[in-house]
Formats: C-alpha cells, sequence, structure tokens
C-alpha cells in the first residue's frame, strides 16, 4: 500500500527546501528536526533543537525530568499541539517531509509516527484483539487478513505466545508489562515508521522492563525508535544513538549532546554529559 | 545463608527443611517445596514428607464480642435511662422525641463505655462509626418502608386481570365491583410512550451536550455548563407552563403524549448531561492520548474510545434519567391532561400517565379509585426497580470468554471514576 504526501510548500524562507515524498507503509523512516522550539502558555522550554533520528535505528533522549525531552518527543508526533496553550517553531522532517507542512494533517503524521506511553494504557473497553487494531480501524485502513495481522504485530511486541489463548479477553485482563507490550503491539499495527517511547518502562517491574527492552531491539529493524528515558543503563543497553538534553537554571531545555551511544557514555566532548552520565547531578 | 535464615524465622507449621549441610546449598525456593527430599551422595535416606501443620488462621479486627457488648449495653442503658427520664421525671410524650433522645443517649453511652473500657480515642472512632451506619441504615429503611408500604396498600387489592387489560373509562362509582372493570393500561401506555419519546429526544442531545462540554470545549462551554446547571434547577411545573404556552395555547399541537414527552424532555436534559459529563470526565486522558496518537480524528476518539469506556455510566446516566421523570407530574397537567380512556397515539389526545393516575385519584373520596391510585404508585415503583436491575444486567462489559479478567484500573484512586465507571474498574475485577 502506497501513500503520497501532499507536497508542502516552504515553511519558511530559512527552510526553502521540501520534498514529494513516496513511501510504503511499514518502511522506517528518518527524522529531521531543525531548530525546533517549544513554548508552553508563552514560556519558552526547549530552544533551538537539531537533531536528526537515523533510519532503523534506536535514538535515546536522556537528562534530568523538566529538560524538554518528553515536549520534543511529542513534537516530533504533533502530539504537543494537543496541550491546550502549547505552542512551537522550527520544522521536523520525516523523510524530507516537513510533518508540519501547510497541508498536512495531525492526524496522517501520527499514524506514521506512532506513540508509546508511560503509562500502559490499552482501551478498557476493548478486547485484546480489538486492541490490536485499533488503529486501523480509526484511521479506517484495510488489512489484508486481521488475523494474520493481529499475530504479526502481537508476535513482534513478544506478546503473542502469551496471550494467543484469550484474545477475546480485555485489554485490562493483562499485567502492566503486558499491558505495555500490548500497546506497542497497537502502535505496531499500524506500521508506523518511527516509533516514540515516553519512559516506556518506567511503570514496569525489572522483568517487564527486560523484555519490552528486548522488544525494542528486535523491532529496531523495521521501525526507527526513539525513546525518552530516565534509566541510564536503559539508554546503554537499548540504543544506537544518544542525545543529552538539560534545561539550566531559569533556562530552556537544550541539546547539550548528541552522538552515538558508546561515545555519549564513553567519551563525552562536554563535561555536564560526563557528569549526568556518571550520575553526577540530576 | 538465605536457607539459614529461613530456618531460623519460619513460623510454626511452615514446612521447613532442616537435614544436613549438604542440603544447605539447595535453592532457597526448593527448600520450602513439600515433598521427597532428594538423598545427596546417597549418604541420606530420603525422608518421609513431614505432615503439613498449618496455624489455624484468623482475621484480627478491630471489633470482638467486647464491643458488641459495649453496643448492646449502651443501647440498653439508654433506653432505661430516656424512659425514666421521659415518663417518670418528667411529662414528656410522644414517640419521636423518645427515639431522638435514646439516640442521643445511646451515642453519649457508646462513648463513655468504650472510654471507659479502651480508651479515647477509640471511642470517638466508635461513635463516629455509628453515627454513619445508622445514617446508611436509616436511608435503607425509608426506602424499603416506602416500597413495603406501597406494596402493603396496592397488593391485597390488585386485581390482576383487570388492572393490566382495562383503562379507567368503565369506572362508576356505585359499582360494588368496580376494581374488575377498571384498570391502569390508559396509563402504563401513556408513561411508556412519553418517557420513552422523551428519552430518544433527550439522550441524544444530552450525550452530544456533554461531548461538548468535556471532550470539545469550545468557547461556549462555560456559559453552556452554567445554563445547563440553571436548567437543572427549573421547577418541573415550569417546564410544564413553557410547552402550554408554546405549542398547545398556540394551536401547534393539542394536548397529547407527545406534548408531554416535550415537557419531560427540559426535565431529563440537564440531569444526564451533568451526569454524562461527569462519566466522561473520568475516562483516562491517556485513552484520548493514545487514540490520537495511533491517528484517530477526534470524533473517532470519542465514538470508539470515550464513550464505550464510559458505558456502563452512560447507561447508567440514563436511567437515572428515566427514574427522575417517570414520576414527574407537574410537567404533565397541562400537556398530556389524563384521560381515562385508552390511547395508543402520542401524537393526538389527551394521554393518561401513571403519576397523573396516583394524583387524580388518590384525591377522590371513593375507596376504589384510591385502591387504583395505589396500584398505579406500586406498578410505577415496581418499573423503577426493573429499570434498575436491567441497567445492573446491560451494563456488564463484553468480551469476558472465561478465563480471568482483572482490573483495567484507569485511576484506581478516583472516587468518581469508581462510582461510575463499573465496566473497567468494578465488575471485571470479579
Amino acid at each position: 500500500m502506497t501513500t503520497t504526501l501532499p507536497p508542502p510548500a516552504p515553511m519558511d524562507p530559512g527552510h526553502p527546501q521540501s520534498f514529494t515524498g513516496t513511501y510504503s507503509l511499514g518502511d522506517s523512516g528518518q527524522i529531521d528536526a531543525e531548530g525546533v522550539c517549544a513554548w508552553f502558555s508563552g514560556r519558552l522550554v526547549l530552544e533551538t533543537v537539531n537533531l536528526t533520528m537515523e533510519k532503523s535505528k534506536v535514538t535515546a533522549l536522556i537528562g534530568p525530568s523538566g529538560c524538554g525531552k518528553s515536549t520534543f518527543l511529542r513534537i516530533l508526533n504533533r502530539m504537543h499541539e494537543v496541550v491546550p496553550g502549547a505552542q512551537l517553531a522550527g520544522s521536523v522532517k520525516l523523510d524530507g517531509v516537513d510533518v508540519y507542512g501547510p497541508g498536512q494533517r495531525a492526524m496522517e503524521t501520527r499514524r506514521h509516527i506512532g506513540m508509546v506511553f508511560q503509562k500502559p494504557n490499552p482501551f478498557p473497553a476493548m478486547t485484546i484483539a480489538e486492541n490490536v487494531l485499533a488503529g486501523l480501524k480509526f484511521s479506517r485502513i484495510s488489512a489484508g487478513s486481521k488475523d494474520d495481522l493481529i499475530q504479526e504485530s502481537l508476535a513482534k511486541a513478544g506478546l503473542w505466545n502469551e496471550v494467543k489463548d484469550r484474545l477475546g479477553e480485555l485489554g485490562g485482563a493483562l499485567s502492566g508489562g503486558q499491558q505495555q507490550r500490548l500497546c506497542i503491539a497497537r502502535s505496531l499495527a499500524v506500521k508506523p515508521r518511527v516509533l516514540l517511547m515516553d519512559e516506556p518502562c518506567s511503570a514496569l517491574d525489572p522483568t517487564s522492563t527486560l523484555r519490552i527492552e528486548q522488544t525494542i531491539k528486535e523491532i529496531a529493524d523495521e521501525v526507527t525508535v526513539v525513546i525518552v528515558t530516565h534509566n541510564m543503563q536503559q539508554a546503554q543497553r537499548v540504543s544506537d544513538y544518544c542525545a543529552f538534553f538539560l534545561a539550566e537554571e531559569n533556562q530552556p531545555g537544550r541539546v547539550i549532546e548528541a552522538g552515538r551511544t558508546e561515545m555519549i557514555f564513553g567519551e563525552p566532548t562536554d563535561q555536564r554529559t560526563f557528569d549526568y552520565v556518571n550520575g553526577q547531578f540530576g | 545463608m538465605i536457607p539459614d535464615a529461613i530456618t531460623q524465622t519460619a513460623p510454626e507449621g511452615v514446612l521447613v527443611k532442616t537435614t544436613s549441610a549438604s542440603t544447605q546449598s539447595v535453592p532457597v525456593h526448593e527448600t520450602v517445596t513439600p515433598g521427597p527430599v532428594p538423598a545427596s551422595g546417597g549418604a541420606q535416606p530420603p525422608s518421609a514428607p513431614r505432615p503439613r501443620r498449618l496455624p489455624s488462621p484468623i482475621r484480627p479486627s478491630a471489633f470482638g464480642v467486647q464491643d458488641v457488648l459495649i453496643l448492646v449495653a449502651a443501647a440498653v442503658s439508654s433506653l432505661c435511662l430516656v424512659w425514666i427520664v421521659f415518663y417518670q421525671l418528667t411529662s414528656l410524650s410522644g414517640g419521636l422525641g423518645f427515639l431522638v433522645c435514646w439516640y442521643l443517649g445511646f451515642l453519649a453511652l457508646t462513648w463513655f463505655g468504650t472510654f471507659q473500657m479502651i480508651e479515647r480515642q477509640v471511642a470517638t472512632d466508635r461513635v463516629v462509626a455509628v453515627v454513619v451506619v445508622s445514617a446508611a441504615l436509616l436511608v435503607v429503611a425509608l426506602v424499603v418502608f416506602i416500597v413495603a408500604w406501597v406494596a402493603y396498600k396496592a397488593v391485597p387489592t390488585i386485581h390482576w386481570g383487570s388492572l393490566f387489560t382495562k383503562d379507567q373509562g368503565n369506572f362508576q362509582v356505585s359499582d360494588p365491583t368496580a376494581l374488575d372493570h377498571v384498570g391502569i393500561l390508559h396509563a402504563i401506555v401513556g408513561t411508556f410512550e412519553q418517557v420513552g419519546i422523551a428519552v430518544l429526544l433527550g439522550v441524544p442531545f444530552a450525550v452530544a451536550t456533554a461531548v461538548y462540554l468535556n471532550e470539545v470545549k469550545g468557547w461556549g462551554s462555560k456559559t453552556v455548563r452554567t445554563v445547563v446547571t440553571a436548567m437543572s434547577g427549573t421547577p418541573s411545573v415550569v417546564a410544564g407552563i413553557f410547552l402550554y404556552s408554546m405549542l398547545i395555547l398556540t394551536g401547534v399541537i393539542g394536548y397529547s403524549g407527545v406534548a408531554a414527552s416535550l415537557a419531560l424532555t427540559v426535565v431529563l436534559l440537564p440531569s444526564v448531561t451533568r451526569v454524562v459529563e461527569e462519566v466522561l470526565r473520568v475516562v483516562p486522558s491517556g485513552l484520548r492520548e493514545a487514540s490520537q496518537a495511533l491517528g484517530a480524528p477526534e470524533w473517532r476518539t470519542v465514538w470508539s474510545v470515550v464513550l464505550p469506556t464510559a458505558r456502563s455510566g452512560v447507561v447508567t446516566a440514563v436511567l437515572l434519567g428515566i427514574a427522575r421523570i417517570v414520576g414527574e407530574t407537574a410537567p404533565l397537567l397541562f400537556t398530556a391532561f389524563g384521560s381515562q380512556r385508552l390511547n395508543w397515539n402520542p401524537l393526538a389526545g389527551d394521554q393518561g400517565a401513571l403519576p397523573l393516575v396516583i394524583w387524580s385519584d388518590i384525591r377522590q373520596a371513593n375507596q376504589v379509585l384510591i385502591d387504583i391510585a395505589f396500584q398505579a404508585a406500586f406498578v410505577l415503583i415496581s418499573i423503577v426497580l426493573i429499570l434498575f436491575v436491567l441497567a445492573r444486567i446491560f451494563s456488564r462489559p463484553k468480551g469476558r470468554k472465561g478465563g480471568r479478567t482483572s482490573r483495567a484500573r484507569p485511576d484506581d484512586d478516583d472516587f468518581m471514576a469508581r462510582i461510575f465507571l463499573p465496566v473497567p474498574i468494578e465488575e471485571s475485577t470479579q
């Protein structure tokens, strides 16, 4: 199935280039964020973030609380604008197409850039199978075989063997870790090109956390993953690239350093990065 | 070292393997597994499993025999004390005053008794508990009493053959067998039609308004909420007068069931809107975000996620609304008008209704009509009860096809969620 995005007009003179993208659903994508700023009720919380999230890689956003990691993540799939009083500037390009370009609909963007939240949130009124298919139902995408899609998505999320005999039960019947993997399966079912994860393990126990991390590694071939985490070990374990965000006192959040994970944790160039990844502050 | 620790701290009766040092290296989970002990190196003969001795289970409770005795003693003492004061020392009289004084004395003596026997904080705690429990009991007792009283007055006089099959058109004052010839079919039909049309008209509007207030949150939502609140304070008789002057006096329609339905809709709308709004408010916002993040348009989020999650709450709201209007009398007075004869057509002609039958017949100086009024009241109460039972049945969650269904926890600590969202929280925990 192929979707053609309309050619976006240049957002402002600073970003003249725009591309017409043609892509297949199911391919992973690259995100380029350029000059992203964010405001809440007029207060600047994120300043000029330039970051590229490589195709088929896992990028971890790390940093202390309140440094704008989650805000940045939500800007990537246009969930930021849902918050009342939220504003932003800059451009976010998915495979070269500006998701904030004129004529781009937020719903379309979110279908290609999925999201998993901190707290597992399966739809309680739907069964496990219905939860997996929810995205298709919402977007009126037709699937070849629903049963195959359910199995494929749940298998990718590492949940199939545990739930294959109870697909008709409500999503809330699962444990917290299983619910989170159900949410991942639900996001994968619409075949996004990028999957954003906002501290997906912070509400889970260590065993479930490891299971989710394993899932992330398994799906990274097919979908670009951007994960916000407070857990340094987790960032080291799962990510290929790392970006360190920091909001100094009375300052908006900025990206201090970004690069390969080994570099950020092994030989960071900035003293503040070194301090943070070694637990000196934050 | 861990097996050692377990050996030392294990309570009496828990099976713990204590053999030689060679078995100390066995992993912890095997240590407490009952069953034959594997012989290590053939040095030990396999020891037979010891019978499991478990301590008898107890439930530490703050309320024991002594506490019951204190309560009983306080009740009896208070009875005696108040009796002496009321009838021996002073010349007071009156059952209600006696009861109130007895209750106050009971509270005071409960506090004093517990204070003497246990201690001060427990005494205060106990008195508050007694007040709360007796308030709840009083409410339950009132409801039971009302239902029982109506049933007591109505059931013995019911002629089952005629009550549901005849109307009141054939009533004659002098007829001693009148109860065989009259019934309240006309009123039942009228009430069902009027309430049914009112629900069909009102509920979609109420749900849509609640969605506007809570999901769309448009620029006018504050104003709308204020207006809805004010509307719920409108006396229902005013709703009747409004419809009467707007439609009937102007000749748009005559006295009819549908005019009554419109008046009932005015009463139904604000109450259902407010309850549905509360129900929607406790749907966790994470579900809306999840839906939006899947690319769902806003209407999809409301239709496929928010409303199904709040389904049983919405059903409850609708049933509360029906219970609210099914007994409304005032809006019907100038709209349905109350015919004595059966009228199936809600669009034309005056129509009976159960509240109207009660209202008009109970004031007549005729035992047959008074009986009919009580029977109508009994039927009305039964309808409400049946509605509530149906609501509980229909608001069960779907998809429970065997197996364990545990909680979905939208917000466990949310009080309103526990009341209004029984689908994911209460019922699915069973």
